[in-house]
């Protein structure tokens, strides 16, 4: 680890001076992501903001038909929710298997999504929902915030508040861990309700995605065998030490199916 | 009133006495170490696999916050490598080569890790920051990844002088007598394997803190090793030239070694010499990164081989050829690996009346490759039980019963291998019927059916295994090459008031020495284990032992210490004979007590110990005060534990899941002392070969980097991936030590891997699948159930 100045704001007001006034400047909320890059010293910022003080980030709520999810709350309480689990039991499932218990412990929603690893867990809900993203700025649908590898529609000194997930009628997620990392080899969360029929895969590729051929299927007809007859294209997905291209590609299928399955 | 006083003596379940300071973090370990004016040590290491070094420019780096000194290979060009402790000789008789592993980097990086420059700082991070601010020009040279690469024409060489890129090309049994009993053999069943390379990751990264006396001349190194002594010998006389009466050597708590911290390396010279140069104490301690990129790593073997058999099923001969990776450099004990602790194996728990091996060691850009928790043994032992069950099945015979047709009979003992080895007992037959009725062998068919009506494939895998542990008799080693003997001391200390301390020349570090070796004198003397301190791991206490590796801990160690409990017996004998006025030979003693024979006259141990050093009345002209005694035990032979291990395991065909389902292990490990311990130690055998049959595999790409260098990459073996495993054990005892031990610390390691293999294979049996390759990953299997679907379907 590099030395660096801590300041810890009580708003996001001051986090986004604090920010806004250091492009070398890093906000830290979890810290299961950035600490580990810090500790092998992959990064070197000037600052860590750490945004644990600040109240407003924290909690659940349900507010008309979503349910919304300050930044810093963390994968443990949306695992243990009873307002989530009462309206949205896939994401309270998808939030209890990341990781493991330590992790759950300290990572959080806004970490993970702000992180947008290609192999989390969270991206695959939050695009696979429909959700909004709401930010320092402004509010952004999940269709444009993900971009690609660790790459999102966050501005440099944009700060990711709360998650706005809208309730579905049903919804299921399904996941294939990397045997080492535990991380996600593919994944994928299904929905249906007010932002249509998502299909939407995770870990497989360099980033989320929708999965067109297999939302349209489901819409035509939600069912586990409507998604088991098409094929995932294996071009583009990711191949490492751990699984190939193509058992990537047909590892979709197979969870596209457990996940309907498991939306009911 | 009497306090009931339990037994504690051999056949106790114990509990283990460290493990209160280990769970409650009391243990102290090297890192744990601090001492006064200490400095911080980093190494700048190559991130190339194989590359000259043009210039180092180490200006800017000098003038960073913190630097006390930095050194180079040029620095240390007077001072020896760090040496290889076994001498093996290529077919025509000329010996190895043996290049200079030196400790900094001289002219030449040989694999990613290869230390280049030694720093050190007032602080670890200053002297982090240093090493990144050494300005290093680096001629980058293809790179021999892997035994293919490093043997193809025109490969590049590891080291300029040795262009064959090849260590030994050795061999061992009759080629001659096996070739004919190929000639006549009814049945030739042939095979290529590969033992994956695994990477050993204890929990505790390696460290080591140089420090120096310039007032005594003294050099102290503390060091997370498994045998204190073999580090003094090894750094003192052949790498810094300190002699041993200068020279203390000090291995406190080892949070694990698995055989990856017996060796000497290139880090404890570095701070040893360095503390020397800055007269100031220098701690390194390794992190998780460099853990994987620089400890020796385990396996890494291609074999080809072949069994012939006859009619009946008999093996008549086997023939081995295999090539052994031995990384960039020779590490300790590297070049005994894949010849006399592999090939010397390879008649396995069979009457298999010829084996000729030939054995190729190949210099790689990669990390040294050694000894791995069963070192040879687990490699010798995967490569027999898949060729047996493959035999089986291409000839039609049961695996079951073609095992019992070539067993080694227990009336055949002692028993003369065509390759070395004489073994001294065993019975394989008792441990394969308890294997197969614990798991319920028979009703196997019926489970398979009902995981099938779940969609799953359900197979059973058994492996027969025998190892040769206890190492070893010095006489045979050091003629086949060892550069140490490899007997074992043991001290008793009775103090005055009837405590006893042991001081052993083993060392543990997560084996359970503390009481295992601490029952083995409740047993004799009848002294409470609370009483009882096993000293180990100073070179400044115990005297010159070889240290814990190859399961010969008890097997040696503690056969040393029986001796040395018999001249304490014998000697208490005198004393009590002379407090009781009675004859020597009339004296009787049962743990504690001294008797007249036949009559109530009775001494304790601590009225002998007492009278030992208060020698008011005591025979002072005859017999010296004091009660210690030490004594050596070189073995007459190795050990020779064996057993059965059957495991189950369930595919999901959709994804290639696998999990292993059941688990059980019936292993002789001579007399058990412990049951609780060997059980510990064979269900943690079992995890780490559960771990390289399923989970494990050291990956580097063809350009020489390692892909798998930490934890997201290499899957170690956690809880869920295991099964409950039910482990027994049946005795024969060992007919050469006064223990009748063989040893329980690998017997998990060696045998499991290849039962589990053979359950995959039993599993995908409608597949066509002859062979699946360790680590059977998901995408693996469901790469051959994808691959074979279509015959399946057409069939
Ligand atoms: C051993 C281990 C296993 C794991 N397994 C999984 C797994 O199986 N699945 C999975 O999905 N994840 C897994 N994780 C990751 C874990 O979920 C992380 O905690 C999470 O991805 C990041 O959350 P965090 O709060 O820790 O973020 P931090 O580490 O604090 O931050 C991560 C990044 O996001 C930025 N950031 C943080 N908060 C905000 C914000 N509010 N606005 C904008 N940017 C912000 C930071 O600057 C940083 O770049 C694992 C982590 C570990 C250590």
């Amino acid at each position: 680890m590099y030395d660096f100045a801590y300041h810890k704001p009580a708003s996001v007001a001051d986090a986004v001076k604090l920010l806004a006034a250091d492009p070398d400047a890093k906000l830290v909320s979890g810290g299961h992501t950035l600490l580990p890059a810090l500790k092998h010293r992959l990064n070197k910022p000037s600052s860590l903001i750490d945004l644990s003080g600040i109240a407003d980030l924290k909690g659940i709520k349900k507010v008309g038909n979503s349910i919304v999810i300050g930044a810093l709350t963390r994968h443990v309480e949306v695992a243990t929710s009873d307002v989530v689990t009462a309206a949205i039991p896939a994401l309270a499932y998808m939030a209890s298997h990341i990781g493991d218990v330590q992790v759950r412990n300290r990572g959080t929603i806004g970490g993970s999504v702000s992180n947008n690893d290609p192999a989390a867990d969270y991206p695959g809900a939050v695009l696979g929902l429909g959700a909004t993203i709401h930010t320092s700025k402004r509010k952004i649908a999940a269709d444009d915030f993900f971009q690609g590898m660790f790459t999102t529609a966050l501005e440099a000194d944009e700060i990711l508040t709360a998650i706005e997930f809208p309730i579905p009628e049903k919804a299921g997620y399904a996941k294939m861990k990397n045997p080492a990392s535990r991380y996600v080899m593919a994944g994928a969360f299904v929905s249906k309700g007010p932002m249509g029929v998502r299909v939407v895969i995770n870990g497989a590729g360099p980033g989320v995605f929708r999965q067109s051929a297999m939302e349209t299927a489901l819409a035509a007809s939600w069912a586990p065998g409507a998604v088991a007859g098409i094929k995932q294209d294996a071009d583009g997905l990711n191949s490492d030490i751990h699984g190939s291209a193509e058992y990537r590609a047909h590892l979709v299928g197979v969870m596209a199916k457990r996940a309907v399955i498991a939306a009911g | 009133m009497d306090t009931i006083i339990p037994f504690e003596g051999i056949g106790a379940s114990v509990k283990r006495k460290e493990d209160l300071r280990f769970l409650s973090g009391r243990g102290r370990y090297t890192d744990d170490i601090n001492r006064p004016g200490q400095t911080y040590a980093w190494f700048l290491r190559s991130p190339h696999p194989h590359a000259r070094i043009t210039s180092i420019d180490l200006a800017a780096a000098k003038t960073m916050p913190g630097v006390i000194a930095i050194f180079t290979g040029e620095d240390m060009a007077d001072i020896g490598g760090v040496p290889c402790g076994w001498q093996i000789h290529n077919k025509d008789g000329t010996p190895m080569s043996e290049p200079k592993h030196p400790v900094l980097a001289q002219g030449k990086v040989r694999f990613v890790g290869d230390a280049v420059a030694l720093v050190v700082a007032e602080t670890r991070p200053q002297a982090r920051d240093a090493a990144e601010a050494i300005m290093v020009d680096y001629e980058v040279l293809p790179a021999a990844a892997d035994m293919p690469q490093a043997q193809a024409a025109g490969a590049p060489a590891v080291h300029d002088d040795i262009p064959s890129n090849i260590c030994y090309d050795w061999h061992i049994g009759d080629k001659d007598t096996t070739d004919a009993a190929f000639a006549k053999a009814k049945h030739v069943v042939k095979f290529e394997l590969v033992n994956n390379r695994l990477i050993p990751n204890a929990m505790e990264p390696r460290a080591a803190i140089g420090d120096y006396d310039p007032t005594t001349d003294e050099h102290t190194l503390y060091t997370t090793s498994q045998n204190p002594h073999v580090i003094r010998l090894l750094m003192g006389a052949f790498v810094l030239n300190i002699p041993e009466s200068k020279l203390r050597v000090v291995a406190p708590d080892v949070g694990g070694g698995f055989g990856s911290k017996i060796f000497h390396y290139i880090e404890e010279a570095a701070v040893t010499w360095a503390a020397a140069r800055v007269h100031r104490p220098i701690k390194w301690t390794a992190d998780r990164t460099e853990s994987f990129m620089t400890d020796a790593h385990g396996r890494d073997h291609i074999t080809q081989t072949e069994l012939a058999l006859d009619t009946d099923g008999k093996f008549l001969g086997l023939r081995v050829v295999t090539q052994a990776n031995m990384g960039a450099y020779l590490s300790t004990f590297a070049t005994s690996v894949p010849t006399y602790l592999y090939a010397t194996l390879l008649a396995g728990c069979y009457q298999t009346p010829t084996i000729y091996a030939q054995v190729k060691a190949v210099f790689t850009n990669t990390v040294p490759v050694d000894a791995y928790r069963g070192a040879g043994r687990p490699e010798a032992t995967f490569l027999i039980e898949r060729l047996v069950d493959v035999a089986a099945r291409e000839t039609g015979i049961d695996k079951i019963e073609i095992r019992r047709k070539n067993f080694i009979r227990p009336d055949q003992f002692p028993y003369q291998t065509p390759v070395a080895l004489e073994y001294d007992s065993g019975d394989y037959f008792s441990t394969l019927d308890m294997a197969m009725k614990a798991s319920d062998w028979a009703g196997f068919e019926a489970r398979r059916a009902e995981a099938a009506r779940h969609g799953k494939l359900r197979g059973i895998g058994i492996s027969t295994y025998l190892e040769a542990c206890g190492i070893a008799p010095s006489a045979v080693v050091g003629a086949l090459g060892a550069r140490a003997g490899l007997y074992e001391v043991g001290v008793i200390r009775v103090h005055p008031t009837g405590s006893v301390t042991v001081l052993t020349g083993t060392h543990s570090h997560g084996q359970g020495h503390e009481t295992t070796l601490a029952q083995l004198v409740s047993d004799r003397l009848g002294v409470p284990v609370a009483n009882v301190d096993i000293v180990h791991g100073d070179t400044a206490k115990v005297p010159f032992g070889m240290g814990t590796y190859g399961s010969r801990s008890l097997a040696v160690g503690g056969s040393a210490m029986v001796k040395a409990m018999d001249k304490i017996v014998a000697k208490a004998k005198r004393i009590a004979a002379h407090l009781m006025e009675a004859d020597v030979a009339d004296i009787e003693f049962d743990r504690g007590t001294f008797r007249v024979a036949g009559t109530d006259k009775t001494k304790s141990l601590t009225d002998i110990s007492l009278a030992a050093y208060v020698p008011h009345n005591y025979p002072i002209e005859e017999i010296e005060p004091g009660l210690e005694e030490t004594a050596f035990y070189d073995p007459k032979n190795f050990t020779y534990p064996g057993g059965c291990h059957i495991c189950e395991v369930e595919i999901e065909p959709e994804t290639g899941a696998i999990s292993v389902v059941n688990f059980t292990a019936v292993d002789d490990v001579g007399r058990v002392i412990n049951p609780m311990i060997v059980e510990g130690q064979v269900q943690g055998g079992v995890a780490q070969g559960i771990g390289q049959a399923l989970l494990e595999a050291c990956v580097y790409d063809p350009q020489g980097q390692l892909v798998s260098g930490s934890m997201m990459d290499y899957t170690m073996p956690r809880a869920d991936d295991l099964a409950p495993v039910s482990v027994a054990t049946h005795t024969t005892l060992c007919t050469h030590n006064p223990l009748g031990v063989k040893g329980c610390g690998e017997v998990g390691a060696i045998g499991s891997p290849p039962a589990v293999i053979n359950a995959v294979v039993d599993a995908l049996r409608d597949y066509g699948v002859r062979h699946v390759e360790m680590p059977a990953t998901p995408a693996k299997i469901w790469s051959i159930i994808h691959s074979n679907a279509p015959r399946m379907a057409a069939e």
